[in-house]
């Protein structure tokens, strides 16, 4: 499978990733390799086989519904980048 | 004091012949002396250990020392650490004080054990160099021209080069097997589940997993017993009894089956380290094992299946990276797009980039069964041949590397010449099985890494095995030159 400069872009778009522009010729190269890699899979026919989504194959405990966590806003907010009135701050979203 | 073993360490602290204080200072010494050469920390947190060190005292002198009690190590800094910097490694986290502990830290602090500070690694523990960090290169204490493995690197170096006694690891793919088998030190993944999450910074969270990097396989097994055990916070945490790993540890070898993987002795393999695995078979034959060939059909479709679910779940995990919350922030963003795009753009380095962009398309709309459907159906077929070859042996050995340690910059222009270091370690993951790479000789000057496998929770087994290895070989008591 090759990737080529705009799946590049298109993937880095959807990953938010903002890439150098001069940097996206190497990517292309090397995400093409990996997914030759990859693509070794396709020798094998996995027809019926089942997905193995887990090597423990669990079932998600359940709790009872009470509360466990204290409110550590505070703390949790000490490291953010722009915080006011216990709020997190992003650009202006709605013009 | 600093070639002591945990096991040695805690004898002298329980007969007075030393105090955690003394030993905290001679460790935190020794890290200012030679780290500097090899940048195997990313923050010594000496003050707070000081004072860790004699609150161990105090409880000691109250009657109140546990095993591990006043002992130093060093934690990964993919371990949240309440009040102290936990980078990953990474840019992303470069200004990031945890607000609370990983489970391991707080069960290690409870075991009373002393944190001298955190160890480098890959980003995000992406890697298998430890070159991929933010902040720089660790190098080998063997040859400082070479690396130390990755992506525990920090952690396996620290212990080899005697910085401290002992060091905590994670393994998605290799991460603490194969810089404790290139840095001559004992290092084992746990089965997947047996070590808490919780607090550990998510990488592919279907293969991540702690565990302890130490000189011996005794000392592994004293400190999984503090580090290991169901936790409620972690959803995926295994509901078993707690077990103690050291009780089992003599156990005579008698009539132990080895099973040899004939995939694991393959063209790739290095003669020079085929050589040191093939002695290291022999000993334990003489020890009473036999061997049995097996087969593991599949194992060259492991790197191929990890490079699509690993970056898938990467991809996911790493999404909470938004210059939001915490973290980095890309400065003056025209719009929330910019925002996020530059954020992220700025705060990965090029191989967390690489692989987010591999798991994105291999997640993206119209090619989720070519990829991630397709590597879990593989995945169940590698997890199949192990259950296969379990049925007729106890244990499966290998090399844990293919190679001793490469040198600086070899394989880093190269993203897949790095991915096929990992073959021997990566199908463990995959299948969520223990495995436990112990030092067994030396090719080129340079430490050689024994692997072993086990079946699901046979941790003790493993450790059992790699402490009799060990009691008859001195490859663990092998310091780096130059280190003293």
């Amino acid at each position: 499978m090759s990737i080529d400069h705009a799946a590049v872009q298109k993937i880095a778009w959807l990953a938010r990733l903002k890439l150098a522009e001069h940097d996206v010729p190497e990517y292309a190269r090397q995400l093409s390799g990996i997914l030759d890699l990859v693509d070794q899979m396709n020798r094998v026919d996995t027809t019926g086989i089942e997905a193995l989504a887990h090597p423990l194959e669990l079932v998600l405990r359940i709790r009872e519904d009470v509360v466990t966590e204290t409110d550590r806003r505070e703390a949790f907010q000490a490291g953010a980048p722009e915080v006011a009135a216990g709020l997190y701050l992003v650009p202006k979203v709605i013009g | 004091m600093h070639d002591l073993t945990l096991a040695e360490l805690s004898a002298a602290l329980y007969r007075g012949e030393t105090t955690s204080e003394e030993l905290t200072r001679h460790f935190l010494a020794r890290i200012e002396r030679l780290d500097s050469g090899l940048n195997s920390f990313v923050t010594v947190t000496a003050e707070r250990a000081l004072d860790q060190a004699r609150a161990a005292d105090a409880a000691r002198r109250r009657g109140e020392a546990g095993p591990l009690s006043g002992i130093p190590l060093a934690h990964k800094d993919i371990f949240c650490t309440e009040g102290v910097k936990t980078s990953c490694g990474s840019k992303m986290l470069d200004s990031f004080i945890s607000p609370y502990d990983a489970t391991v830290v707080e069960r290690l602090r409870a075991a009373g054990m002393v944190m001298l500070g955190k160890t480098n690694m890959d980003e995000f523990a992406m890697g298998s160099s430890s070159e991929t960090s933010f902040y720089g290169p660790v190098r080998n204490p063997w040859d400082r021209e070479r690396v130390p493995g990755g992506s525990s690197g920090g952690s396996a170096c620290a212990v080899a080069a005697r910085l401290a006694p002992a060091a905590t690891g994670t393994d998605t793919g290799g991460s603490i097997r194969q810089p404790a088998a290139l840095c001559g030190v004992t290092g084992i993944k746990p089965t997947y589940g047996r070590v808490s999450r919780y607090g550990m910074v998510a990488f592919a969270s279907s293969l991540d997993q702690g565990g302890p990097i130490t000189q011996t396989a005794e000392d592994a097994a004293l400190m999984l017993n503090a580090m290991s055990g169901f936790d409620a916070r972690d959803s995926t945490s295994a509901q078993r009894p707690d077990e103690d790993y050291t009780v089992g540890l003599d156990a005579a070898l008698t009539g132990l089956r080895i099973g040899l993987p004939k995939e694991f002795f393959d063209a790739g393999l290095d003669p020079g380290v085929a050589r040191v695995i093939e002695a290291a078979i022999k000993e334990l034959e003489a020890l009473g094992a036999r061997v049995i060939e097996v087969e593991l059909p599949n194992t060259h479709l492991s790197i191929p299946v990890y490079y699509v679910v690993a970056p898938a779940e990467c991809s996911s995990n790493l999404a909470r990276f938004d210059g939001v919350r915490y973290g980095y922030r890309c400065a003056a963003p025209a719009d929330l797009h910019d925002l996020y795009c530059r954020t992220r753009g700025e705060g990965f380095g090029a191989e967390v980039k690489r692989r987010i962009m591999i798991g994105t398309y291999a997640l993206s709309a119209g090619y989720y069964d070519a990829y991630y459907l397709k590597a879990q159906q593989i995945r169940r077929l590698i997890r199949d041949d192990y259950r296969r070859a379990f049925e007729r042996v106890d244990v499966i050995m290998g090399p844990t590397s293919p190679s001793v340690a490469f040198k600086l910059g070899e394989k880093t222009g190269d993203p897949i010449t790095m991915y096929l270091s990992d073959i021997y370690t990566i199908s463990v993951n995959l299948a969520g099985l223990p495995g436990i790479s112990i030092p067994a000789g030396f090719a080129e000057g340079l430490p050689v890494g024994l692997q072993l496998i086990g079946e699901h929770f046979g941790e003790a087994r493993l450790l059992n095995i790699a402490h009799r290895y060990q009691q008859v070989t001195d490859w663990h008591r092998r310091t780096p030159p130059g280190i003293d």
